[in-house]
């Protein structure tokens, strides 16, 4: 291969060599499924659980809504990649190219400052994981969810698979059989995790998949906030990153999870994020979503318990040759449930997005209220933008709120700002940035930073 | 991209004679023979002008006389078009070809009659961008809440996206706080006082007077009001995209009582 694979010009472009431990073949069938499993060393339930989602996975077909998925080739992409033989917890004991990957993108500043413990996901495999002391004073669990498997049988087999069953959707069959890595967390009745649980993930190597799978507990009364941020390196071939999460918010718990991703501009991002709300218990998911090819996320809430509160705020940018599909799903079950979602797109260079968002109040959700807004931002007259809101309301007694705006940059702002000394495309990003600020603000400062840099650096087309 | 001015700080500065003023007569921007057509329609008819620096300008005229047309022309509106044999000479160097944002960094400054509202950026956000490189982030903060002081501005307000839910006085005096921020050698105020109460408009009248020094202000209105307050070295009143006629503060007082009616027969 010559050089055409690396593209300096991304800011996270960048690809070096690997000595892979173990690389399965391209291509899935019942062979692969079962060899990952025993490459994992994985208890005979969940190479059953795997084996069964597979199947679902054969039978199920490709969503016929949404983004266009024609040209993803499941024969084409590796299902399980082990860059190296065991786990370490410190720095040093990182492989040389991992640590140079992960200093491209910050992690050290980042642990230093802020972090109680990392579980970084590189490739398929988690490889670093520095756990804080206190964390397990407190009797809270944050590792692989390979480890938990093995470690923590009792309460992995009883949630894993119980908020989004491997019949959900075919991705979700898909990562059920072939899912590596991704974080467990797990928080007991009471407890407050203070600061916030981060994992920094990437994808590195051509024509592979990455099928993470994240589980978080959160026990009575408990909180925690988890923050994925993902930038990937650019490759030529199309790669498929179908990750699923299942969050369950325990009765008065709370629980943020945080998202800033900047897949690389030839990545499927097909995501199945979804959490199950007690009673009082809240859920706030913030999902920025700016690169990758395509995009179908839409992470939900089941607000199952009385006065229970769902919360999706998201950003999708979208540039040439994206297409970002993402929104959110509501679902009452129960009286005095309230959900909000607010949603802000960007399109721009032909770029497309498209607010898909499902509120449902079911028979008996009495006296819930919902909030739907839903903004878009067109940069130019090539890009495009559309709003699919669904609402299925069966009870009467209730409170609906829907808001959407459609607005292009215009002119006469761009004239102002010059006016003060800005040029064109700062001006861009600082409308760009002020149009998606009731976001990012509720994004952890240096991830609203990274937001804030990455928005300047689409804007001033020096991607793609 | 000399943007401040340079005052000199040796002892005896505020001691020199005061015919220094007039003497100072050095042209800062020259219009010649400046047409420009907006969507095929001519707006503003050969115009030649003369603005000296350290001077207070006034625009008067009737609605739709050219007024802003001619403000927004010296800031580089990009939809405005210039007639061949147009020039725009500022310190000395022609500069219709340049971008506002460039004409901006030369210290030139329009104050928006309708200041518009900017979701998610405040005033900090858009002054830091604006001056990164001349002023460091810190001194431009304590700027801003220096001079919102002194404006009475609710520095709440300048915290707020800019412009959006603030009354008109509120508008302006934002606007003048760039102004001093920036600190351009050209200001341009258009329509600084139009949806602004009394208090509002002695506060900003106040406070452009006090701010004159070493500045060459160009202030666009409809009444003689706020001239009141400043007093205007060069009168200019505008009639159908044309200068209908120049004079000291004294036509502004005419104008009041008169009228436009009687200088467009001129």
């Amino acid at each position: 291969m010559n050089q055409p694979n690396l593209n300096f010009n991304y800011k996270y472009g960048f690809s070096m060599p690997q000595k892979y431990v173990f690389k399965a073949k391209k291509g899935l069938n019942e062979e692969v499924v079962a060899a990952i499993s025993t490459m994992k060393k994985e208890p005979v339930w969940m190479t059953e659980f795997r084996l069964k989602a597979f199947g679902i996975f054969k039978e199920k077909n490709m969503p016929n809504w949404g983004a266009d998925l024609s040209r993803i080739n499941f024969n084409e992409i590796f299902y399980y990649i082990k860059p190296t033989n065991k786990q370490v917890n410190k720095w040093e004991n990182l492989p040389k190219e991992i640590r140079e990957t992960y200093d491209k993108i910050g992690i050290p500043e980042a642990e230093k400052k802020y972090l109680m413990g990392v579980s970084a996901q590189y490739e398929s495999e988690v490889v670093y994981e520095s756990v804080n002391k206190q964390l397990s004073k407190q009797g809270v669990i944050f590792c692989d969810m390979g480890m938990a498997v093995k470690k923590y049988p009792d309460i992995v087999k009883k949630y894993f698979g119980s908020v989004i069953p491997a019949s959900d959707n075919k991705f979700a069959a898909l990562n059920s059989s072939v899912w590596s890595g991704g974080s467990f967390v797990y928080v007991p009745k009471g407890i407050k995790v203070k600061l916030p649980l981060q994992a920094y993930f990437r994808i590195n190597a051509e024509q592979f998949g990455q099928f993470e799978r994240t589980l978080i507990i959160v026990e009575e009364g408990g909180y925690v906030h988890y923050v994925e941020g993902c930038t990937a390196p650019v490759y030529a071939t199309d790669s498929l990153h179908a990750a699923v999460v299942e969050i369950i918010v325990k009765k008065g718990a709370r629980v943020r999870y945080t998202t800033v991703q900047n897949w690389s501009k030839n990545v499927y991002n097909l995501v199945t994020k979804r959490s199950r709300v007690e009673e009082d218990g809240i859920m706030e998911w913030v999902d920025c979503n700016i690169g990758s090819q395509v995009t179908m996320k839409y992470p939900s809430c089941y607000l199952m318990g009385k006065r229970a509160r769902g919360e999706v705020l998201s950003i999708a940018f979208s540039g040439k040759n994206q297409h970002q599909d993402a929104g959110a799903k509501m679902l009452h079950f129960a009286p005095d449930t309230s959900s909000r979602i607010i949603s802000k797109s960007i399109s721009k260079d032909g770029g497309r997005t498209s607010y898909r968002g499902l509120v449902q109040v079911r028979p008996g959700a009495k006296n819930s209220s919902v909030y739907v807004s839903c903004d878009a931002l067109i940069l130019d007259d090539r890009s495009r933008s559309d709003t699919y809101p669904d609402m299925k309301i069966k009870e009467t007694d209730i409170n609906v709120q829907h808001e959407a705006t459609v607005e292009k940059l215009g002119e006469e702002k761009l004239f102002y700002l010059s006016s003060r000394g800005i040029n064109k495309t700062e001006s861009e990003g600082l409308l760009v940035n002020g149009f998606i600020d009731p976001v990012a603000k509720e994004i952890p400062l240096e991830y609203a930073i990274e937001l804030n840099r990455l928005i300047n650096l689409e804007m001033s087309g020096s991607v793609g | 991209m000399q943007t401040q001015s340079f005052r000199p700080t040796y002892a005896g500065r505020n001691n020199l004679p005061r015919t220094e003023k007039m003497e100072d007569k050095t042209p800062l921007l020259i219009l010649k023979n400046l047409s420009v057509n907006i969507t095929g329609k001519k707006i503003l008819k050969n115009i030649d002008f003369t603005f000296h620096k350290n001077k207070i300008y006034a625009i008067m005229g009737p609605n739709g006389s050219g007024k802003s047309t001619l403000a927004y022309t010296i800031m580089g509106n990009p939809s405005y078009v210039l007639e061949k044999n147009s020039s725009i000479l500022y310190k000395n160097k022609e500069i219709q070809a340049d971008l506002p944002d460039k004409r901006a960094k030369n210290g030139i400054f329009l104050s928006f009659q309708n200041p518009l509202s900017l979701s998610g950026v405040n005033v900090f956000q858009l002054l830091r961008l604006a001056l990164s490189g001349i002023k460091d982030p810190l001194t431009v903060k304590e700027e801003i809440e220096k001079y919102a002081r002194l404006l009475k501005i609710d520095l709440e307000l300048t915290e707020r996206s800019l412009n959006d839910g603030a009354s008109g006085g509120e508008k302006k005096k934002l606007e003048l706080l760039q102004a001093v921020v920036l600190n351009p050698d050209l200001q341009i105020f258009d329509e600084i006082d139009t949806g602004v109460d009394v208090d509002a408009l002695k506060i900003i009248a106040g406070f452009i007077k006090q701010h004159k020094h070493n500045k060459t202000y160009i202030i666009i209105t409809h009444y003689n009001r706020i001239l009141k307050y400043i007093r205007p070295d060069v009168v200019m009143v505008m009639i159908d995209g044309k200068i209908a006629k120049t004079g000291d503060y004294r036509l502004a007082e005419t104008i009041e009582k008169k009228g436009y009616e009687k200088l467009r027969t001129l």
